[in-house]
């Protein structure tokens, strides 16, 4: 068997089929990182995976799954101003919750590097939204590396190292969702890991002033934007912005996936097409760009998401008087969704439908129903949401937050009306429950969600004396990305650590009602709900499970199974298993019967307590 | 070889990240071209799970819709799915017959005899459907094994032989696990 942990750290060069997020570990291990940080978010947990494989005996890193973003993002920061050289990787969103600290990056002076890992997701694969984080390099003063491909993100990796320990600046390396999780065959080099040093090199005499205040301000952000015009200088000649010449007379500038997209489109146009793709996209190598734009009559900017490169072209062929014909974004899909070579192909046919003549698209007879995600079997928030549902008044008012309970929102429990943001529940449902006297408020939030920007919002019911339900959906983890453990879950990356509880924590702050119940538990559950919400203030419900995914998985691993439920001859068919509650082990034939699929049933039995016949039992 | 685009699709708890990742591995083992990208994520937790894999020279790790070679599912309705958006007409279609059904069937709010409306698709766009074998599996993720199983003893991907699967096998899981996949493989093929 390849152990992912021994294939990375091999120490001769080799070449290996990996994803994206796994190859990035090898560049850290390559380029000397000491330090790296994270709160897990799709699509980089992976990333996280990969160094908790390193055998603990051969691992040079330090690594962490941090509370939140900004706190990964200053433990980051902190090793690097220290000589360490450090790597912080998130998600897309996982950048506005780190942004306050992010923005002083471009300020200070690092001497040991730092790069960002950013994860975005165009298409809003696992996102609340498709933003696109180019735009917080040009406010921070802050370079941009894009990779198209894994490959290229290994090289790139070590070249963002490079430049960040060369220039004392923090980089950037942007991926995105398929540049991630895409698998290739990378050619690897060779690895000697160096033993490091530990002489702690903070100085403010020597590198700082770390305190951006009153004049120094003004100083640091000279310095900023000197080493940012000189960066760009020297990215002029990065070999990662490659050109792509058939003589045609028509050019196209793109940077990331996309330019892979386009490879698949371009043998349909016969007249050929030149190809500028950027490796770096902030800031852009402007010689580069006047030297393509001049050699073209027409040019198209292929972009994904916002016209951050286009604005910034058409800029600069105004200010050289060029006469290119400059084409954009044409309307506003072009602004949404993932450039895939479909859409790229849709894209470009819009510019230039001389050259793309348009398809006809597929026939299909038969339409597959839809399958949207769901809760697993034995999941404790369907439990849950089943129980509360029955406590809530049809136009009670429902504020969801993220996590895999953020699921309740589609039918059958249709529990979660509003989302925002992580931790956005408790502040929504506060204002929610202003000069509102007729509807109940009920907010949820997951238990890593509260600990990473719960709290704050909590803490301001009790301050503001706020009346509404808050409903901690406990699970002991960080289910949807992975299991990643959080501060209630009395573990780390490392081991066992002291384990913060809930119900204290709240106790302490002052929250006066806190009502505490296994979800499995669904009458007291619903009596508990309905208790809170008769409450006159904020109160809260922990309503806890441990996720069912994880404990079966483990059962599993020690070769233990549950016995799973059948449906009796008591069945009178009124489908509270299969419509109400509907845990996808329940099926429904045409005939109205109902039966349990063994394959999905986990044993967990949750859903006796649903049936008002009494009719589903545990297998003898 | 000439381009050969295979794209897999199943519900998110069957596996499907170890089915793409071995067959990617038998491909590597057989010294062809491969890359590919997998869904991770939110989908996972029971929707639509799918993955790419491109045999031959490309460019994308993604495929465009309609026009993969070959799609294999690991469910039914995700076989007539993977068939509506990316398979070709004429491709072949490799599906394991199980059955989970979508949540809007078990809330009574649509219903599809899916055996018939797939037939019906593959027979109007000529598409070769190929079902695995029906075996007893004590684990239903062993389903994927079946697949690569059929897969290999159909020669449906040129160049692919059963030792490639074997080493793919042998580079994803070790001991007890390892024998048990090889003899579900060897009983299959």
């Amino acid at each position: 068997m390849k152990k992912l942990g021994d294939v990375l750290l091999q120490p001769e060069p080799f070449s290996e089929l990996l994803m994206g997020n796994h190859a990035l570990v090898r560049a850290m291990l390559e380029s000397g990182v000491r330090v790296v940080t994270s709160y897990p978010g799709s699509p980089t947990p992976e990333i996280g995976a990969a160094i908790t494989s390193l055998p603990r005996d051969q691992n040079p890193l330090y690594f962490e799954f941090s509370v939140n973003e900004k706190v990964a993002l200053e433990v980051a920061f902190g090793a690097a101003v220290n000589g360490h050289t450090s790597c912080v990787f998130f998600k897309s969103v996982g950048l506005n919750v780190a942004s306050d600290s992010f923005v002083q990056l471009g300020l200070m002076d690092i001497p040991g590097g730092m790069v960002i890992v950013l994860g975005d997701d165009p298409g809003a694969n696992s996102s609340q939204n498709e933003q696109d984080n180019r735009h917080f390099g040009r406010l921070s003063y802050i370079p941009i590396f894009e990779p198209k491909d894994p490959a290229d993100a290994y090289n790139m990796f070590k070249e963002a190292v490079r430049v960040s320990r060369e220039k004392h600046m923090p980089v950037v390396l942007r991926l995105t969702t398929n540049v991630c999780h895409a698998k290739q065959k990378i050619d690897f080099s060779g690895l000697a890991i160096e033993k490091p040093e530990n002489e702690p090199k903070f100085s403010p005499e020597n590198f700082g002033p770390y305190i951006p205040l009153t004049k120094s301000v003004f100083e640091l952000k000279k310095i900023a934007l000197e080493r940012l015009k000189e960066f760009q200088k020297d990215m002029e000649n990065s070999p990662f912005n490659e050109i792509i010449n058939t003589g045609a007379d028509r050019g196209i500038i793109t940077a990331g996936l996309p330019f892979k997209s386009l490879l698949e489109v371009i043998p349909e146009i016969e007249e050929g097409v030149n190809i500028l793709r950027l490796g770096v996209v902030h800031p852009l190598p402007e010689n580069v760009i006047i030297k393509f734009l001049k050699e073209h009559g027409e040019v198209k900017i292929l972009e994904e998401l916002d016209d951050f490169i286009e604005q910034k072209i058409k800029a600069l062929a105004y200010d050289h008087n060029l006469n290119t014909i400059i084409e954009g974004k044409v309307d506003l899909d072009d602004w949404i969704g993932e450039y895939t070579p479909d859409k790229v192909r849709e894209v470009l046919e819009k510019n230039w439908p001389d050259l793309l003549p348009s398809k006809e698209s597929k026939r299909t007879i038969h339409q597959a129903i839809p399958r949207p995600p769901q809760m697993c079997p034995g999941c404790g928030h369907r439990s849950g949401f089943y129980a509360i549902k029955k406590a809530l008044a049809e136009d009670d008012i429902s504020v969801a937050d993220i996590g895999c309970h953020t699921l309740g929102y589609l039918p059958p429990y249709s529990l979660g009306q509003v989302l925002l943001s992580m931790g956005h529940s408790s502040g929504t449902a506060s204002g929610l429950s202003l000069f509102n006297t007729s509807k109940k408020v009920v907010a949820f939030l997951g238990d890593s969600t509260m600990f990473h920007a719960g709290l704050p919002g909590i803490i301001n019911s009790v301050f503001n004396q706020h009346n509404f339900t808050l409903i901690i959906m406990e699970n002991d983890t960080t289910a949807m990305t992975g299991h990643q453990d959080n501060p209630g879950s009395g573990r780390n990356v490392r081991g066992e650590t002291r384990k913060i509880s809930i119900a204290p924590l709240l106790e302490s702050l002052g929250v006066e009602k806190i009502l505490e119940v296994d979800t499995y538990n669904q009458q007291k559950l619903t009596d508990y709900v309905n208790e809170a919400l008769d409450f006159d203030g904020f109160s809260v419900v922990i309503a806890k499970h441990p996720c069912m995914l994880k404990f079966s998985r483990e059962q599993r691993k020690k070769g233990r199974t549950l016995k799973k439920v059948r449906i009796t001859g008591k069945c009178r068919e009124i489908h509270a298993c299969v419509s109400a509650f509907a845990c996808p082990s329940f099926q429904l034939n045409q005939d109205g019967t109902v039966w349990v699929n063994d394959d999905l049933c986990i044993g967990d039995g949750s859903c006796i307590q649903t049936c008002p016949v009494q009719a589903i039992e545990i297998k003898k | 070889m000439e381009k050969f685009d295979i794209y897999l699709i199943g519900v998110g708890g069957q596996g499907i990240g170890l089915l793409s990742e071995a067959l990617a591995r038998a491909i590597d083992h057989a010294d062809l071209e491969v890359q590919g990208v997998d869904t991770h994520g939110l989908a996972q937790r029971g929707g639509v799970v799918e993955s790419y894999i491109r045999i031959g020279p490309s460019y994308s790790p993604l495929i465009k819709q309609g026009e993969a070679d070959m799609v294999i599912a690991l469910e039914i309705n995700e076989a007539l799915r993977g068939t509506n958006n990316y398979l070709r007409d004429g491709g072949t279609l490799l599906y394991a017959a199980t059955e989970w059904q979508p949540l809007a069937v078990r809330i009574k709010e649509d219903r599809q005899d899916v055996s018939a409306a797939l037939a019906a698709e593959c027979k109007e766009r000529n598409i070769h459907k190929v079902k695995a074998d029906k075996i007893e599996l004590e684990d239903p993720r062993m389903e994927n094994v079946v697949l690569l199983a059929v897969l290999a003893r159909e020669g449906l991907i040129p160049g692919l032989k059963k030792g490639h699967f074997s080493l793919a096998l042998q580079d994803l899981m070790q001991g007890k696990v390892l024998e048990k996949n090889l003899e579900i493989f060897s009983k299959v093929f």
